[in-house]
């Protein structure tokens, strides 16, 4: 597997299933993401409102930002009291991730140029997630289309009714839906951590993440972090003693290999 | 007016950036240092994101409710428990440990 999708890398060697998948199943675990995280919209609508936007605010940056950290990253500095301009370049810095996540769905699902304006807004999080998961590209599409279109249509509705309900629900803090975030953010990254070097950059990442967190401004330490990934590759790189990288997915195909039981799907 | 600001800045950059890395030619990315940054950037934000948003509060680092309830998600995670079953289980347990006194 290793082997084949390193000579062509337009085509990802997915989850540890690199047996064909059937769409059906695809559309199943599209629908799973989508809808658990679209009621995670009811959280953002619940805090937004309580942050003190309005409803048309609220229902606003969920159907024009429409990535969910960003969301709670900009309620989150406005309720603070920052201005609008460093709150909107925190939320956009939180949201930059986005432009990674596209670099690597451009090559995986190969879109038409008309088709990609439109397809940019669903390139979050989640939808990489489970395009990334599939063993070829039209499960791939198919996935990513599935997720994107529930996962946009039940976070404008939940958004909505969190937004409505916020007043009825009074603290809701109290409701631990502070938690879905992370707890989504978690799901998300877990598949992901197939291999040695994938750990240690989470591990990297959060240690950046965290520890420059009380001296940055809102935005920038998540942006810090992302330095884990070249500085994994750097270290990795010296570490097999050539002192340069060797083929594109070998660290993957490695880390799969030979450890059954660990695919984390 | 000034929340409708953050809207249109926050949207609109929001969305450049989407669309920006759709639109970066393929042929970059046959770089293999290109494809394994790429792949290993979404590990390092995500890993980021998760830890920022449970152990900081208003800029600063604590521990709450919420590191119980990551806990909770990460248990349900090792048990192959459906996203819906990781997500509700953070919920469930944050707000059980802030009820208990949290």
């Amino acid at each position: 597997m290793a082997q084949r999708t390193a000579s062509s890398p337009s085509v990802r060697g997915g989850g540890p299933a690199a047996e064909p998948k059937s769409d059906g199943a695809v559309v199943r675990d599209a629908l799973g993401v989508g809808i658990a995280v679209g009621l995670s919209g009811f959280a953002f609508g619940v805090t937004s409102a309580g942050s003190g936007l309005t409803l048309l605010q609220t229902c606003a940056l969920s159907l024009l930002v429409f990535t969910g950290a960003s969301q709670f990253a900009l309620v989150g500095a406005l309720a603070a009291g920052g201005n609008p301009f460093t709150a909107a370049a925190g939320a956009f810095f939180v949201g930059t991730r986005n432009a990674f996540y596209g670099l690597r769905l451009s090559q995986l699902l190969a879109l038409r140029p008309l088709v990609r304006p439109l397809a940019a807004q669903a390139v979050i999080d989640e939808t990489t997630a489970v395009a990334l998961a599939q063993p070829d590209r039209r499960t791939a599409r198919i996935g990513f289309t599935v997720t994107g279109l529930t996962l946009y249509v039940l976070w404008n509705v939940t958004t909505l009714l969190g937004a409505l309900g916020a007043e009825a629900i009074g603290d809701t803090s109290a409701w631990g839906l502070d938690a879905a975030g992370p707890a989504v953010f978690l799901a998300l990254l877990a598949p992901m951590l197939r291999s040695t070097t994938e750990r240690a950059t989470a591990a990297l990442a959060v240690l950046l993440g965290l520890g420059l967190l009380p001296v940055l401004p809102a935005g920038v330490p998540v942006l810090a972090a992302a330095l884990a990934a070249p500085a994994v590759l750097w270290f990795h790189g010296r570490r097999l003693g050539s002192g340069h990288l060797r083929g594109g997915r070998s660290g993957e195909g490695e880390g799969r290999s030979g450890r059954p039981g660990e695919d984390a799907r | 007016m000034n929340v409708w600001l953050a809207i249109a800045l926050t949207a609109a950059g929001c969305y450049l950036v989407k669309l920006l890395g759709l639109l970066v030619p393929a042929d970059t990315l046959e770089r293999p240092l290109v494809q394994r940054l790429a792949a290993l950037v979404p590990v390092a934000l995500l890993a980021a994101l998760t830890a920022q948003q449970t152990f900081s509060a208003q800029g600063a680092l604590t521990v709450d409710a919420r590191a119980a309830g990551l806990a909770a998600a990460a248990l349900a995670l090792v048990l192959r428990a459906p996203f819906l079953v990781v997500v509700g289980a953070a919920v469930l347990v944050t707000a059980g440990a802030r009820a208990l006194g949290g």
